[in-house]
């Protein structure tokens, strides 16, 4: 067992699903409840990761986060380190491959509010911050908990853009998929087994959080 | 404190309605889906941001479109029963009641919330969530809520919509025993004129945004302004005619339908050879006799219809055999089997001059 890209994959999985969650949380609720002329090009952008070749969005990642790019040198010059093949890229690569995964669940629990309820809390004197953590966020919390599980799970075991934006440096962009993959490239199958038999099992429990939460959701 | 409002907008739907309802009141604003009825609700409650106009609330600017002021909701103090309730579905019904008390300190707002569940007759149901409660509970629990803030009025969108007929009469019986105790304005929008009728003081007819009409149910029904309010509230004898000449001295204007000659209250301002549109209301049209049919504004028909619910009959009699000249009008259920009145036979009705009202020609609402 790699324990280094183990632990690394969690930080990662564990830092993106914290950072992004609540920023797809605001963006979700916007798409729910607000229509706006360019939401259907935005959205279709939100679903892109899902359907491009890792490799694809891997290499746009790499132009976008590289060196040459805008958003390299400007990290550049405030931390003094690139952007790709680093953690912090990997992290940036890692909110955005997730977008999918942490903005849908909650775009649908946010939707299946009804607006007289929300308008209700507001009428009933509640503000809108009371309303959004006393009402909307409980009402929305099982596409909010699938979404934190779902992004979660998906860091765990992604593996194409990672090895675009990160390489596979020990102890800095070696993820557990990564060192699988090293494993088997080794011919060392017990190792690969081991890692494929824990991501396997998170992966599926994280899966089985999410349905334990739809079919709840759905008897409320 | 006096609800008054002028809203005005063009687009996404046209708005250019008046709204008084005074303290005390119940206003009903009536007319069909689309006229903008929930729009300009909504607009009261600061939920929707017309683009003119102004809403007062007593000596309280809630929005004034020139002054840019648009209190929040939240600052409006207003009950609001919306049509689907909007009851929070993942709290009880105790929790929602005092969801709407934040205005008093914490420690009271669970006794308070008591007191207002128990004043609407739910007691022993606080700890339900709204999924366990019927349709009509739900409906209670939002109204206690509403009034739980302590509003300075009180809004109902439809409130009655979402509940079955049995339940339905149940509530509204309720809703006027409850409205009793309150002096606030309190507005109900309603596609439902017979609700509308049961329950208010006033009634304002909507018709694409526009205030057509405003009157007490009564006088709606009696004295409507236009052709399309008769039509708009459900008047079903509602003809075209045509002046024939004016008699001052004896109060009455002669008007001719369908060749017949009808004697209406004197009204000058259609001139002699005018088309006008006239209505008279159903129970100003009386089943007399046949031998009476010589008398003042009697006509014979044939029955087309005749539907006999809660011992009433209500019954559509043809002129000439014509479907758009069809005089509707109820009599008591015995009284219908009394005199043998089923579809095909021929009977006698006689228009109350008193009630004839004429008024400016409208091709587009008469059928």
């Amino acid at each position: 067992m790699d324990w280094q890209a183990l632990f690394l994959t969690l930080k990662l999985a564990g830092a993106t699903a914290l950072l992004l969650v609540p920023f797809a949380i605001w963006l979700a609720r916007h798409l729910a409840w607000s229509q706006w002329r360019g939401q259907g090009a935005l959205e279709a952008a939100i679903m892109l990761p899902l359907v491009l070749p890792p490799t694809v969005l891997g290499y746009y990642l790499l132009l976008g986060l590289g060196g040459a790019s805008p958003l390299g040198q400007v990290y550049h010059a405030l931390t003094g380190r690139p952007l790709v093949f680093a953690f912090d890229g990997l992290l940036f690569a890692s909110l955005i491959f997730n977008l999918p995964f942490a903005v849908q669940p909650m775009q649908r629990a946010f939707a299946s509010i009804p607006r007289e309820v929300r308008e209700a809390a507001w009428v009933s004197g509640l503000s809108r911050w009371q309303a959004f953590l006393r009402i909307e966020l409980p009402l929305a919390w099982p596409g909010v908990a699938a979404a934190l599980a779902l992004t979660f799970a998906h860091t765990l075991g992604e593996f194409g853009v990672v090895l675009m934006v990160g390489g596979n440096l020990p102890g800095e962009t070696k993820t557990i998929a990564i060192a699988i993959y090293d494993q088997v490239q080794a011919f060392n199958d017990s190792a690969a087994a081991g890692m494929s038999a824990l991501l396997l099992a998170l992966s599926f429990l994280a899966v089985m959080f999410v349905y334990r939460l739809g079919r709840s959701g759905g008897r409320s | 404190m006096r609800l008054e409002a002028r809203i005005e907008q063009l687009a996404p739907i046209p708005l250019a309605a008046d709204i008084v309802c005074e303290r005390g009141e119940l206003l009903a604003l009536v007319g069909p889906s689309g006229s903008g009825k929930s729009t300009i609700l909504r607009c009261l409650a600061g939920l929707h941001r017309p683009q003119g106009g102004y809403v007062r609330c007593g000596n309280t600017i809630w929005f004034d479109a020139e002054r840019d002021i648009d209190v929040t909701p939240q600052a409006r103090r207003v009950g609001v029963v919306f049509q689907h309730y909007g009851l929070f579905p993942h709290m009880s019904a105790l929790d929602n009641v005092a969801a709407a008390l934040g205005h008093l300190p914490a420690a009271q707002r669970a006794a308070k919330a008591h007191a207002w569940l128990a004043h609407v007759n739910l007691d022993g149901l606080e700890a339900r969530r709204p999924g366990e409660l019927s349709g009509g509970q739900q409906q209670r629990v939002a109204i206690a809520r509403a009034l739980a803030r302590e509003p300075q009025a009180l809004l109902l969108d439809e409130p009655f919509s979402a509940v079955d007929q049995v339940t339905r009469r149940k509530l509204l019986r309720q809703l006027i025993q409850l409205r009793r105790s309150l002096d606030i304005p309190i507005v109900l929008v309603t596609h439902d004129l017979e609700e509308a009728s049961l329950l208010a003081d006033r009634m304002t007819v909507l018709h694409h945004g526009r205030t057509l009409q405003s009157a007490s149910p009564t006088q709606m029904l009696a004295q409507p302004v236009s052709a399309l309010v008769a039509r708009l509230t459900d008047q079903p004898n509602l003809f075209v005619g045509k002046v024939l000449r004016h008699l001052p001295a004896i109060d009455t204007s002669e008007i001719e339908w369908l060749g017949r000659r009808f004697f209406a209250p004197h009204t000058p301002v259609f001139p002699v050879g005018e088309t006008v549109c006239w209505v008279v209301p159903a129970e100003n049209v009386v089943l007399v006799r046949e031998g009476d049919s010589e008398r003042e504004n009697c006509v014979a028909a044939r029955v087309a219809e005749c539907l006999v619910w809660r011992g009433h009959a209500s019954v559509s009699a043809q002129v000439d055999g014509r479907g758009d000249a069809a005089l509707s009008f109820a009599i008591g259920a015995s009284l219908a089997v009394r005199r043998g009145i089923i579809p095909g036979t021929e009977i006698v009705l006689q228009l109350q001059k008193s009630a004839i009202r004429l008024l400016p020609s409208d091709p587009a609402v008469i059928r």
